[in-house]
């Protein structure tokens, strides 16, 4: 299932390339969701998206974190304080993730096949 | 001594540990370590280098500091062991950085890594402080009388802040070959026992070496990972957390969750630093040391 890229995808594609040259923290793009570390805790713990679609993480606590898959699919590396991540989940499935510093926090992400053209 | 060391001093006997605790005065580790048997080290913790939030701004001047201090004692150590969390993302920069500071330190050095070390993978921690004689991070070695374990319980981390079978069986192995009489310390950042579970502060699998170490007359395990001194006994184990080097953390179950503990600037020197070990046959006197002057 192939999906061609959009007008505005390749516009973000060149945005975050010219980012990626010049600054050290690319800018947010557009998410479907995002999941706030807050407490120890991802919010919301379990999210439901499609295959293409970005999911924003952003760690609103005091102390560091990751957002890493159990099956190390993805893996945000060290999220300091205030510190975001984002990530396109191109295969469906289901998503196990941890944070690799405190591993009894947990979090699911349930990808289904990309939604329907609108 | 400065207003706020304090030195705890244990001797072992048949039945336990007797302590005692005392600003003053000389001790039986310290006598034998003057009379040429025994030996003193350092311990130092959790300098999180890459930190930079408002509960201490400069974690690379604070780690400085503790380098500077252990430099200028009168007796050098014989080691310095750094329990880890040396970087607080395991970033190539932080670990460039912490090399720096630890390399103006006089005496030698050991290093095993905390979570905060293994973000990712273990590759940059030991990049920057693996050991020939320690391939997979952990290993053992004798040294003035005493017999020493550094271990490694944050490789298995997704699992829950394990040791794994492959080190317990080496742990097993190892100890087994020692004698009961020599005295034993064992290095991990995480502390080994449940010191506080509901905040991970424990290390699940640790009961096994804790069951090798209970036929031992003297035991003294050494973490770090909490930023505070916590002393426990459990049998002839003595056990004792560290202060860091970069900032506290609340109490076990003073707070909602852990994590940086803002406290005033005044009090930050007051709360973190490094502590000094002396062991000799059946006797270890640990004085924890703050960076405030």
């Amino acid at each position: 299932m192939s999906r061609l890229f959009t007008g505005l995808q390749i516009a973000l594609l060149a945005v975050t390339l010219t980012a990626g040259a010049n600054a050290a923290v690319p800018p947010l793009l557009p998410a479907v969701a995002t999941v706030h570390i807050k407490d120890f805790k991802y919010r919301p713990p379990a999210l439901t998206v499609h295959v293409g679609d970005r999911v924003t993480f952003v760690n609103d606590d005091d102390e560091a974190h990751t957002v890493t898959a159990t099956d190390k699919s993805f893996d945000s590396e060290g999220l300091d304080t205030t510190g975001t991540w984002q990530h396109v989940f191109t295969k469906p499935g289901t998503y196990h993730y941890f944070c690799e510093l405190h591993p009894y926090m947990k979090g699911t992400i349930v990808v289904l096949p990309a939604a329907p053209a609108e | 001594m400065k207003r706020d060391d304090f030195l705890k001093h244990v001797a072992w006997t048949g039945t336990g540990i007797a302590w005692s605790l005392s600003s003053s005065g000389l001790f039986d580790a310290q006598r034998a370590l003057a009379a040429g048997s025994g030996i003193s080290f350092v311990q130092i913790s959790d300098s999180h280098i890459g930190f930079a939030h408002p509960e201490n701004p400069d974690v690379a001047g604070t780690f400085q500091q503790t380098i500077d201090a252990i430099n200028a004692m009168p007796v050098q150590p014989a080691f310095v062991v750094h329990t880890g969390d040396v970087t607080h993302l395991s970033k190539p920069a932080q670990f460039d950085t912490a090399k720096q500071i630890l390399g103006t330190l006089k005496a030698p050095l050991v290093v095993l890594p905390g979570e905060h070390d293994v973000i990712g993978t273990p590759g940059s921690f030991f990049a920057a402080f693996g050991q020939s004689n320690a391939p997979k991070g952990w290993s053992s070695w004798d040294q003035g009388g005493v017999h020493f374990l550094s271990l490694v319980n944050v490789f298995n981390f997704e699992i829950d802040g394990k040791l794994g079978p492959e080190q317990l069986d080496f742990v097993e192995k190892d100890l087994a070959a020692q004698k009961s009489s020599t005295p034993i310390v064992v290095f991990a950042h995480v502390p080994l026992y449940a010191l506080f579970p509901p905040w991970g502060w424990t290390t699940e699998d640790g009961s096994r070496v804790l069951a090798a170490l209970r036929r031992f007359n003297a035991v003294t395990v050494l973490n770090g990972h909490i930023h505070q001194i916590v002393q426990h006994t459990d049998g002839n184990i003595r056990f004792a957390t560290a202060a860091s080097t970069a900032y506290p953390q609340p109490a076990p179950g003073t707070a909602d969750k852990p994590g940086p503990l803002q406290v005033p600037q005044s009090r930050l020197l007051s709360v973190l630093g490094y502590r000094s070990v002396e062991i000799a046959r059946n006797t270890a006197a640990i004085t924890d040391h703050s960076l405030h002057k």
